[in-house]
């Protein structure tokens, strides 16, 4: 005999929410450093709780002999829609470095240093890796201030608990 | 949309409670909507950030990004979260009675 199953009735829930977003930044260009910027900011505009994890060649982003000079990668970036040799041209990547910046300026976008200040002003917290910095044999030193820490990707696991993760 | 009553004044609101015609806002209502986002009482930090909001909507059609509020309001960004914890553009364009504000920044 079969019998037929009644569909089972959704419980009334509270629609879900994120709390918490935990932002991997790994690379050191402006295409791959913008994304995460973006996203920690706009997680705080909603109320969101953010944490950035800088690590590999993102570390650019926080680093005070860099984070001023950060370029669009032109060699291997298909994207781009042009052939490597040109993007290989020198001086090609600050010229689309400044387009870039124009545009992103316009739709109010702030240039990597005053963005990294203001998602650290609206309460977002910025870590460096630790392996990378090791790697690199850097310090807090070679950091803006913004920066709260150097931490293990294990630390980084138990900072993350109960969020998103999100890789960049 | 709906409609409700707000401070004794019918409003129409969108479904996450922003004012669809900001000419139906008034000071009471302000008070109203920020008491019922957790914000007791509204000082007059939080009004300069309301009314920034607000007149640069009315003037523009788009509501600042958090960049420009932090910029020209006259309020820092560090305090328009301690002001706003749960978002201050997003907060005080509800308190300002216009629109939730679409931009990504």
């Amino acid at each position: 005999m079969t019998e037929l199953l009644e569909y089972p009735e959704a419980p009334e829930t509270e629609p879900v929410t994120i709390e918490k977003v935990s932002i991997v930044i790994s690379h050191g260009s402006l295409e791959g450093i913008y994304p995460g910027l973006i996203m920690a900011n706009g997680a705080r505009m909603e109320g969101i709780e953010a944490d950035l994890f800088f690590t590999f060649f993102g570390l650019d982003a926080i680093r005070k002999d860099r984070f001023e000079k950060i370029k669009v990668a032109t060699v291997g970036n298909p994207g781009l829609h042009m052939p490597t040799l040109v993007g290989a041209i020198p001086g090609f990547s600050w010229l689309v470095t400044k387009m870039m910046q124009r545009q992103m300026e316009k739709i109010d976008i702030p240039p990597i240093p005053e963005f990294i200040e203001l998602v650290a002003d609206s309460g977002a917290r910025l870590y460096a890796c630790k392996a990378t910095v090791d790697m690199f044999g850097l310090t807090m030193e070679d950091f803006v201030p913004q920066v709260e820490e150097i931490i293990s990707v294990g630390e980084f696991y138990e900072k993350a608990a109960g969020g998103q993760i999100v890789f960049t | 949309m709906t409609t409700t009553l707000i401070a004794d004044a019918p409003v129409d609101l969108d479904a996450e409670g922003f004012l669809v015609d900001p000419a139906q806002w008034n000071d009471a209502i302000a008070e109203a909507i920020a008491r019922e986002n957790g914000i007791s009482e509204l000082t007059d930090r939080h009004w300069l950030v309301v009314r920034f909001m607000r007149e640069r909507y009315l003037e523009t059609g788009t509501a600042p990004s958090i960049r420009s509020l932090g910029k020209e309001s006259g309020v820092p960004v560090k305090e328009l979260y301690q002001l706003f914890p749960k978002g201050p553009a997003k907060l005080a364009a509800k308190i300002g009675g216009i629109p939730k504000p679409k931009g990504c920044i």
